[in-house]
């Protein structure tokens, strides 16, 4: 393997890798999340569970590590690119019908989705994981998951930033998906156009279940208001 | 028909470029791209004044030397076509079109429209060939091989390294051309002893000669005249995987 990470293909295996890893993070997230939908209670238990499970907090930090790593191997790749595209551009440029909107801006779609979980971060793993491991105290308890979403999303400015921010992930995940395939190597002329819809379906049940989550607690919110 | 070129010009690499604009070029709608800029040029000659340089050589799209970036398009907008086999049809009366050279790093500009594509020549130096006498013709299916296998690297083979793929990437990325290079040769048995040396070669050989990293846009394969599909990068990760995790 010597000079494999030196390389264009070991540093975009990286970026795949990485990438991956976080997709299998989100549909499991996402799938957490439902439960809050059907049973407060049922989620609450589930950030019991995870808040004070040592392998849970392991696969936290080995998620972070690979999220560090898709960051800062994306500044990288993206340097390089700049430097070989030269310094003077075309003067007329025209995107081809079959060039995704999405390819052609991963970094900034890549730079929302953080800004997004900074934010995400502030409001739930900071006043939950974090303040459970610290001892810390705040307005709700550590484990009482429902509460924070009923609290967070019954804010309409919080609901809009959070759906731009699912918005944002899906774009990222149509092209990151499928192209992390690619880029593997896992690919042919058969499963081209198979794998790219795959990765469609997949970026949107993921980003419909987020929003599913944060819909229904401003809906119950405005139910709530209107007894 | 009348047409307005508005075209780079350049004097040399190190001069600072910029756009000329040519108005009421006399052509016609079937005269092609090639033909029109040397119409322009007979008439700049005419005047005394320095006729354009452009890349051609067989005008038939087979040697991949005509290499003008027409209005946004590498190859202009026919698709599956080279700068030779584009119509004046494909232009309306009065238009104005605007020709530019290649921009990329690994293409840095020699005159006008005229680029130095010897980066893909040292890339192909540095693997694309088999090295072993493969002695006289065999007789036919001596050396089975699926028709399917056949297909792809002949489909593989027919890039021409014109260099449009580069030059529509974002990136400055070469991996089309590389990718393309590399599976003509991996597809086949003859290929296949020497497929990981080749991977491992043309790819260093590629990021030494400073090529951008694809990030998968597509654009290579949209604009490619000879439509190379990018199922050859995902071919040429696998084999230079392969090649690395041995190592």
């Amino acid at each position: 393997m010597s000079g494999l990470f030196k390389s264009s293909i070991g540093k975009k295996l990286i970026m795949s890798v990485t990438g991956l890893c976080l997709v299998l993070f989100l549909l499991f997230h996402m799938s957490m999340n439902l439960v809050a939908i059907f049973s407060g209670e049922a989620y609450n238990k589930v950030c019991e569970f995870l808040g004070t499970n040592w392998y849970a907090l392991a696969g936290t930090a080995v998620l972070a590590v690979g999220f560090l790593l898709h960051i800062v191997y994306a500044f990288i790749l993206t340097i390089q690119n700049r430097r070989a595209r030269g310094n003077v551009r075309y003067a007329y440029s025209v995107r081809p019908k079959m060039v995704e909107w999405a390819s052609q801006n991963m970094l900034i779609l890549g730079i929302i989705v953080l800004v997004g979980l900074g934010l995400h971060f502030s409001h739930f793993w900071y006043k939950m994981m974090f303040a459970e491991l610290v001892g810390a105290e705040h307005q709700f308890g550590p484990t009482d998951g429902a509460a924070w979403l009923q609290f967070y999303f019954s804010q309409p400015v919080i609901v809009v930033l959070y759906l731009v921010w699912f918005v944002a992930i899906w774009f990222h995940l149509t092209h990151g998906f499928w192209s992390a395939i690619q880029t593997i190597g896992w690919n042919n002329l058969v499963w081209m156009s198979r794998i790219q819809k795959i990765s469609t379906i997949f970026a949107t049940i993921i980003c419909l279940g987020f929003a599913a989550v944060v819909i229904t607690f401003f809906v119950k919110s405005l139910c709530c208001c209107a007894a | 028909m009348k047409v307005t070129l508005k075209v780079w010009r350049q004097a040399n690499a190190k001069a600072k470029g910029e756009f000329v604009t040519y108005k009421d070029v006399e052509t016609t709608p079937d005269t092609s791209f090639l033909e029109t800029l040397d119409i322009l040029n007979e008439s700049l000659v005419e005047r005394g004044e320095e006729p354009i340089t452009f890349d051609h050589d067989c005008r038939e799209g087979i040697c991949g030397m005509c290499s003008l970036y027409i209005n946004g398009h590498p190859h202009g907008p026919a698709t599956k076509a080279t700068t030779c086999q584009l119509y004046m049809r494909r232009f309306k009366d009065g238009e104005t079109i605007t020709v530019e050279p290649w921009r990329s790093a690994g293409f840095p500009v020699i005159k006008d429209l005229m680029v130095d594509r010897s980066a893909y020549d040292k890339i192909q130096q540095a693997g694309g060939y088999v090295s072993f006498n493969c002695g006289g013709a065999p007789d036919a299916n001596a050396l089975p091989i699926s028709k399917e296998k056949a297909d792809l690297a002949m489909d593989a083979a027919t890039c021409i390294g014109c260099g449009a793929c580069a030059a529509a990437c974002k990136n400055g990325s070469a991996m089309l051309f590389v990718s393309a290079k590399i599976s003509q040769f991996a597809l086949l048995p003859q290929g296949r002893p020497e497929a990981a040396r080749r991977a491992r070669a043309m790819v260093a050989k590629m990021d030494e000669l400073g090529f951008g990293n694809c990030t998968n846009t597509r654009a290579c394969e949209a604009e490619c005249p000879k439509g190379i599909s990018i199922t050859n990068i995902a071919r040429m990760n696998r084999e230079f995987l392969k090649a690395k995790f041995k190592d």
